[in-house]
């Protein structure tokens, strides 16, 4: 018995320095991307403007489709497919995305390469710190605020390591995604450190991991969007400016690098319409263990609230969406302001306004 | 916006606002989102370039309505009563029609997708104030307390409903509204949907070229074994299949609808579950000691709630009995003292035969019998007390109430002896008002309980003499004792008459008034009750509403069409196109498998430019 406490005590410590040590590693990460972006404004970049000029009347762009066939030789075979001519619909602006935080310098590549590998170096040993914790407990890493901002932090560098890994284009995510994780770290293990421990009772039920663990998926995801939103609305002004004739403005330099608009915003779209169901899940699954815990699914506990409000507010982005005249930047400011409601009901309600949740400990 | 209904072949004459075109072009597609992408009125939405034809085609690929930018200008109407004849008879009929366009005006514009996004937003800033303010109905306790302290702010606040924000009129009135235009929404889409499906795909556009994504190639194949290799390979892939002239038409992916308009419906299920469960809902609570019981009638709770329209004998029949209960704790750490697990052992009867059962009842894990849930709400002790009287009666024996007040469980706790004599045999009322600690340490210096288990229990308890107040009828607590026409018992040398007891000690009162014994401790838990009957249609609610969204959102509606046509030189050309609701990269990708799959039967002819120059992919069609 005291045996094992030690051991869960060694643990718990192993936990710190790991979270300790994914941060440090996070932090060369963090310092690889500025030099990766410092190269980058070096490069000579004004791509964009001129690819708007030359692109501008033409409306179609192609793709050809090639598929191997098995059949003839042993798959070496190409079978040349017919290409499938797209349009863009009318009124895009057919600007084709930024090369990336690098531009066109490969030093900058180079040390965007490096603050990859760093950034899964760090992910590592903080995916370490979450598991030994979750040892330490013997269950799930997320009984309290700052095993919840651990965890979420890990799970949303997850989820840009898996869309690097799954190809698509978010390398230029890596700079504001290694300075949020910083920052969640940084919160948890100064503001909102607990000391590993067990559950108070009510906190005892299977529906924990499942609830618990779709709000931080939805969470970690949903961020990944709302970055993809703020990133929109910077480069749609960018875009705008060009398209009026001007100049890049100021922060021209960076946004020519950044995918465009269009794509940001579509992928912002693709990123939230895929996690609304789950966080519409996520909030059935606490309203049944709400049930069993507290005799009544849905109480408008503060908690509560927000998770409403936050699924309100994205049912208005994916409506926004729907609806002519409210696309584009109205919608991206409601998906902003969504995500907002999601943070404030993570940080916000636990710290403000207390109920029934707040015994997660802040 | 216009709600009419559009059947596939509508053509450009009507009206542009009632084409689905904008729709078709990508209404979550994030290239139309740029803000000049809105079409103007006089163009059709699907593109500048579509010809009048090809608007038909991508008509109605959904059942969302089209927002007609110019909407807001075009919607408000002048009159609606046009001329008015002379006459009182004249007058009314123009009243008539006047009040219909007006009534007309307004459910259009409550159903419109603008006013349901408006209500949405509204929806979610009036819920935000519930959660500032503390609300009666969650904590009655707390919003008492906030009243109390802000003297000023409380009429107003009270005037404004934000003491039960959920149930104002305010908050009511914009989700009432809501839900009246989702109905409103729900039923010419469901009918529109309907049509649809017995619809057929709408025919090809005459320049398929003009679509989203598009391919041709010329073969040797002859045109009609093009199409009927065609018609095989898209249903083979299940889409709708309609062969007409020289094309042929398909679409697929209905169920995106379909699970559109099953979320929307599931979101009333749940509106009516909740509301059923509000007005029928009972829930109450009781408070048991170990060895005690509960039967489920009005009379034997503590405290009860109940909605509106319920009714005392809609309570279910059953009964309890409280055997033990039993709790551990943290013994060690920053977090010494917290609760563990608490587990109630009960015996029940569900009142269908005599027969009874044991279950535990733990906070997570109520018991559910006879279509109610007995759920554990808090915990606590009972010191087993017995009082003789002056004459050696007994006077009281049992558990005495007692009220947590920290999370070490240091109890208040009160005995009231209404009915008893001295030694002289007069009537006299006495009560007693103390302490209980479970955990009694005095090095500590305090009476406050140091942890919350049995470890060192100890009963400090003071006595009073005088009227206890229980006769003047007012109802009072059993937790408090009114001392103001009460007198302290005091020692001789004048200080109050106070005792520190130990489970077996006795504490004799001066004057020989009586003598109080302290046989043992008991737990005791609270319990509620609670009986709701919108639940299993709140999960059926909910979870229908899951599956509607996961169809609307991740599938996506198509239309794919194929046409094969002699060509100038007598080879036969063969032209794919294909169109979504929204532009995704997935359809131009279908594209191309359709178009492998149906070379077998109509091979690219060997010097066929269109397929000779792989061109490089672009940044927009990589996306
Ligand atoms: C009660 C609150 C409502 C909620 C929570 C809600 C939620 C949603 C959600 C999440 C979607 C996204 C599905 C998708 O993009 O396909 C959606 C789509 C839609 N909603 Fe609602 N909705 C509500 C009320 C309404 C009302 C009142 C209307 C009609 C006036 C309406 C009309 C539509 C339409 C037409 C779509 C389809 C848009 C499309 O296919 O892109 N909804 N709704």
């Amino acid at each position: 018995m005291i045996l094992a406490a030690a051991a869960n005590e060694n643990l718990a410590h192993i936990s710190n320095y790991l979270i300790y040590s994914a941060m440090a590693v996070y932090t060369l990460a963090f310092l690889a991307h500025i030099t990766e972006w410092v190269f980058g404004s070096r490069s000579a970049v004004g791509r964009t403007a001129a690819a708007l000029t030359a692109e501008a009347q033409e409306t179609t762009s192609t793709v050809t489709v090639t598929t191997r066939s098995a059949e003839q030789g042993g798959g070496t075979a190409v079978l040349e497919r017919p290409k499938v001519v797209t349009r863009s619909a009318p009124g895009s602006r057919d600007i084709p995305d930024g090369p990336g935080a690098a531009g066109t310098s490969e030093k900058g590549d180079l040390y965007g390469r490096i603050a990859i590998s760093l950034t899964v170096l760090a992910w590592a040993l903080h995916v370490g710190g979450v598991l030994t914790r979750a040892m330490s407990v013997q269950r799930a890493p997320w009984g309290n605020m700052y095993e919840f901002s651990t965890t979420f932090g890990s799970v949303a560098v997850a989820v840009y390591l898996g869309l690097l890994v799954a190809k698509k284009n978010v390398r230029w995510l890596g700079l504001p995604l290694v300075t949020s994780i910083l920052l969640d770290l940084g919160l948890a293990v100064s503001v909102l450190y607990t000391a590993s421990d067990q559950l108070v009772p009510a906190l005892h039920s299977y529906w924990l991991w499942i609830h618990v663990s779709c709000a931080i998926v939805s969470g970690a995801a949903l961020w990944v969007g709302s970055a993809s939103s703020l990133f929109y609305l910077f480069r749609d002004s960018y875009e705008a400016r060009l398209v009026r004739g001007n100049d890049g403005g100021a922060w021209g330099n960076i946004m020519s690098r950044l995918p465009s608009a269009a794509t940001l915003d579509k992928f912002a779209y693709r990123i939230n319409a895929t996690i609304f169901p789950l966080w519409t899940f996520t909030i059935i699954a606490g309203a049944i263990w709400a049930e069993a815990a507290w005799g009544r699914y849905w109480g408008w506990d503060p908690k509560e609230v927000w998770a409403f409000i936050t699924w309100v507010a994205y049912a208005c982005y994916l409506h926004a969406r729907a609806t002519a005249g409210w696309k584009g930047r109205k919608a991206a400011y409601l998906a902003l302001l969504a995500f907002a409601c999601y943070l404030f009901n993570y940080y916000g309600v636990n710290i403000f306004l207390g109920g029934k949740h707040s015994y997660a400990g802040v | 916006m216009d709600r009419e209904l559009h059947p596939g072949n509508l053509t450009m004459a009507k009206s542009d606002s009632t084409m689905d075109a904008g729709g078709a072009a990508g209404t979550d597609d994030p290239a139309n989102a740029a803000p000049e992408a809105a079409p103007d009125a006089g163009k059709p939405a699907a593109g500048t370039a579509v010809e009048p034809d090809d608007t038909a085609a991508s008509a109605a690929l959904s059942t969302a309505p089209v927002e007609d930018p110019a909407d807001g200008g075009t919607a408000v109407p002048g009159s609606f009563g046009g001329v008015r004849r002379p006459g009182a008879l004249g007058a009314a009929a123009w009243a008539a029609r006047e009040g219909l366009g007006w009534a007309r005006w307004f459910w259009r514009q409550l159903t419109s997708m603008r006013v349901a996004l408006i209500l949405l937003f509204l929806l979610s800033l009036a819920t935000i104030p519930g959660s500032l303010v503390p609300q009666s109905s969650v904590d009655e306790v707390k919003a008492q307390a906030w009243k109390d302290s802000h003297k000023t702010l409380t009429p107003i606040y009270e005037k404004l409903q934000l003491f039960h924000v959920y149930s104002s009129v305010w908050f009511s009135a914009i989700y009432i509204l809501l839900f009246v235009s989702l109905i409103g929404c729900i039923i010419p889409r469901t009918w529109q949907f309907v049509g649809q499906l017995r619809g057929r795909p709408p025919a090809a556009p005459r320049l398929l070229t003009r679509m989203p994504a598009h391919a041709t190639w010329r073969t040797d194949a002859a045109p009609e074994q093009v199409l009927a290799a065609a018609e095989k390979v898209l249903r083979r892939r299940r889409f709708r299949v309609e062969r007409s002239g020289s094309a042929v038409a398909s679409e697929k992916g209905y169920l995106r609808e379909a699970g559109n308009l099953l979320f929307h419906i599931s979101l009333i299920v749940l509106l009516l579950a909740f509301a059923a469960g509000q007005l029928w809902k009972s829930e109450g609570g009781k408070l048991i000691v170990e060895g005690d019981g509960f039967a489920n009638t009005l009379t034997q709770y503590d405290d009860f709630k109940s909605g509106s329209l319920f009714r005392a004998d809609d309570l279910d029949p059953f009964s309890f009995s409280l055997d033990s209960f039993s709790g551990s704790y943290e013994r060690t750490g920053p977090q010494k003292g917290t609760p563990r697990d608490y587990a109630a052992h009960i015996t029940y009867s569900d009142g269908s035969d005599g027969s009874t059962r044991k279950a535990t009842i733990k906070v997570n894990e109520p018991l559910e019998t006879a279509g109610s849930k007995v759920y554990l709400i808090g915990h606590g002790y009972a010191p087993m007390v017995t009082f003789r009287d002056g004459k050696g009666d007994i006077a009281f024996k049992g558990p005495m109430p007692a009220l947590p007040l920290d999370s070490n469980v240091t109890e208040t706790t009160v005995a009231k002896i209404p009915d008893m004599r001295d030694k002289d045999g007069n009537k006299v009322q006495i009560g007693f008002k103390g302490n209980f600690v479970p955990t009694l340490d005095l090095k500590t210096g305090t009476m406050l309980s140091q942890f919350p288990a049995l470890d060192n229990p100890g009963l400090v308890l003071t006595a009073y003499k005088g009227s206890l107040g229980v006769d003047s009828g007012v109802p009072q607590s059993v937790y408090q004792l009114d001392v103001s026409k009460m007198k302290q018992y005091t020692t001789k040398d004048g200080s109050p008459f106070a005792q520190l007891l130990k489970v077996g000690d006795t504490m004799t009162l001066p004057d020989g008034a009586g003598t109080l014994h302290f046989d043992g401790i008991k737990q005791w838990a609270t319990f509620q009750v609670s009986q709701k009957p919108g639940d299993a249609w709140a999960l059926v609610g909910a979870v229908a509403a899951l599956v509607g969204l996961a169809g609307s959102l991740f599938i996506q509606r198509r239309r794919i069409w194929i046409r094969a046509l002699p060509g100038t030189d007598g080879r036969t050309v063969v032209e794919l196109a294909g169109l979504g609701r929204s532009e995704s990269a997935r359809l131009p990708e279908e594209l191309a498998g359709i178009a492998a799959a149906l070379q077998p039967d109509a091979p690219p002819a060997a010097d066929a430019p269109d397929s000779a120059d792989p061109a490089e992919p672009s940044e927009g069609a990589r996306a």
